[in-house]
């Protein structure tokens, strides 16, 4: 089963909730956490597990022959992200604009924009007790993270087809990096906090989770802080929230040293947050 | 010369549009013939993407020696005026294209 962790609003507790979560379901079952949020990845700064394997990712780009080239124009008007553009007597390629369509490279009459690979970011995976942690890193300067989130999916998928559970912690926010790492979840658990802030971008990550089909709950944090608001809303919207995180100082602090959160008011969220997980399992099983 | 200044509006009251990619109008005074030319740029906010490289090439057409702007033209956009030769100055963020156009003359702009 795979369980996305989101949340409208950055900085909610997708990291502190992913990494706890997976570090908690590790005592019964073997699970995979996948930090899918490669423009800023910081899951890692709570795991404590052993390098296993590391790799370098890449996307496609067009590289333009001068030689085979009639300027005939063709690759830029087929292409919707202007990432290959016709400028006197010379092709020029955006490579950060380009999607990898492959349309201007497949239909260029002359083969003169060949695709070719340009490294974009790394891989990393770490072995620990039941777990398996793999995250991955967007080389600076990089503006597109969905290939790299993919490919980071398709990783998990081939390499670890017999964990029990997958969470991936997601990247904030709900446009194009978000929807690729849920799209393939069976559950979402949407993080946020009590406040006007939280329910606005709430809204618009559970207007994304029903356009896209998806089961989704909402897990609370900093639960005595703002208003009801986000709970009237879930209840309004019949949304489960299976936890609720206090607001507490002392998880600020164990947060900032880079300690998952060992304590009795935080575990026992954990433990219904997981309670909650076997269950929507057996009703995806059965 | 001719000088194109990215612009809100298609007059010498017009205020700048401060950006390049997405600016809304090209403003083209040749100061040879005296001549004004404009552009409705505005159909760049259906553009999710590239918006620099295209507008970059819209302004090819015109085959303009300067470009006068407010923040200046990004990396792409950058690459794609280099190749043409135009000479950029930016800086004119706020004020009309008549008061662009003299703050150029008078040596007041920096240029990109």
């Amino acid at each position: 089963m795979k369980i996305a962790i989101a949340s409208g609003k950055g900085g909610t507790g997708k990291t502190t909730l992913a990494t706890n979560l997976a570090s908690y379901m590790t005592e019964r079952e073997k699970v995979v956490l996948a930090d899918l949020d490669v423009e800023e990845p910081n899951s890692g700064l709570f795991i404590r597990a052993e390098h296993f394997h590391s790799e370098d990712k890449y996307k496609s780009k067009p590289a333009w022959d001068s030689e085979k080239c009639t300027l005939c124009g063709l690759c830029q008007e087929v292409c919707n992200f202007n990432a290959v553009i016709r400028m006197v007597d010379d092709i020029m390629v955006f490579p950060k604009l380009c999607h990898s369509c492959y349309a201007c490279s497949e239909l260029c009459p002359e083969g003169a924009l060949p695709m070719e690979q340009e490294k974009i970011g790394e891989l990393n995976h770490f072995r620990g007790k039941n777990l398996d942690f793999v995250e991955s890193r967007l080389m600076i300067g990089e503006e597109q993270a969905v290939p790299l989130i993919a490919q980071t999916s398709e990783y998990v998928d081939q390499n670890l087809p017999g964990a029990d559970l997958v969470i991936m912690d997601s990247p904030p926010g709900t446009s194009c990096p978000m929807i690729e790492a849920v799209k393939d979840a069976d559950l979402i658990i949407l993080v946020t906090e009590p406040t006007p802030f939280g329910l606005h971008d709430l809204k618009l990550a559970v207007e994304t989770a029903e356009k896209l089909d998806k089961r989704h709950a909402v897990v609370v944090n900093r639960f005595g802080i703002g208003n009801d608001d986000v709970i009237d809303y879930c209840r309004e919207k019949g949304i489960d929230i299976p936890a609720m995180i206090p607001n507490d100082r002392r998880i600020a602090t164990l947060y900032a040293g880079g300690d998952l959160l060992m304590i009795p008011s935080v575990q026992e969220q954990l433990e219904r947050v997981s309670g909650y997980i076997r269950r929507i399992r057996e009703e995806v099983a059965g | 010369m001719k000088i194109l200044f990215t612009s809100r509006g298609d007059s010498w009251d017009s205020e700048i549009d401060p950006r390049f990619g997405r600016t809304e109008f090209f403003f083209i005074y040749d100061d040879d013939s005296e001549e004004v030319q404009t552009y409705d740029n505005r159909d760049i906010a259906n553009q999710a993407h590239g918006a620099g490289p295209r507008t970059a090439q819209k302004m090819a057409d015109y085959k303009v020696d300067v470009m006068v702007t407010g923040n200046g033209p990004g990396g792409n956009a950058a690459a794609v005026i280099e190749k043409m030769g135009v000479k950029v100055y930016a800086g004119a963020g706020g004020m009309t294209v008549k008061e662009a156009y003299q703050s150029f003359r008078d040596g007041e702009l920096s240029e990109f």
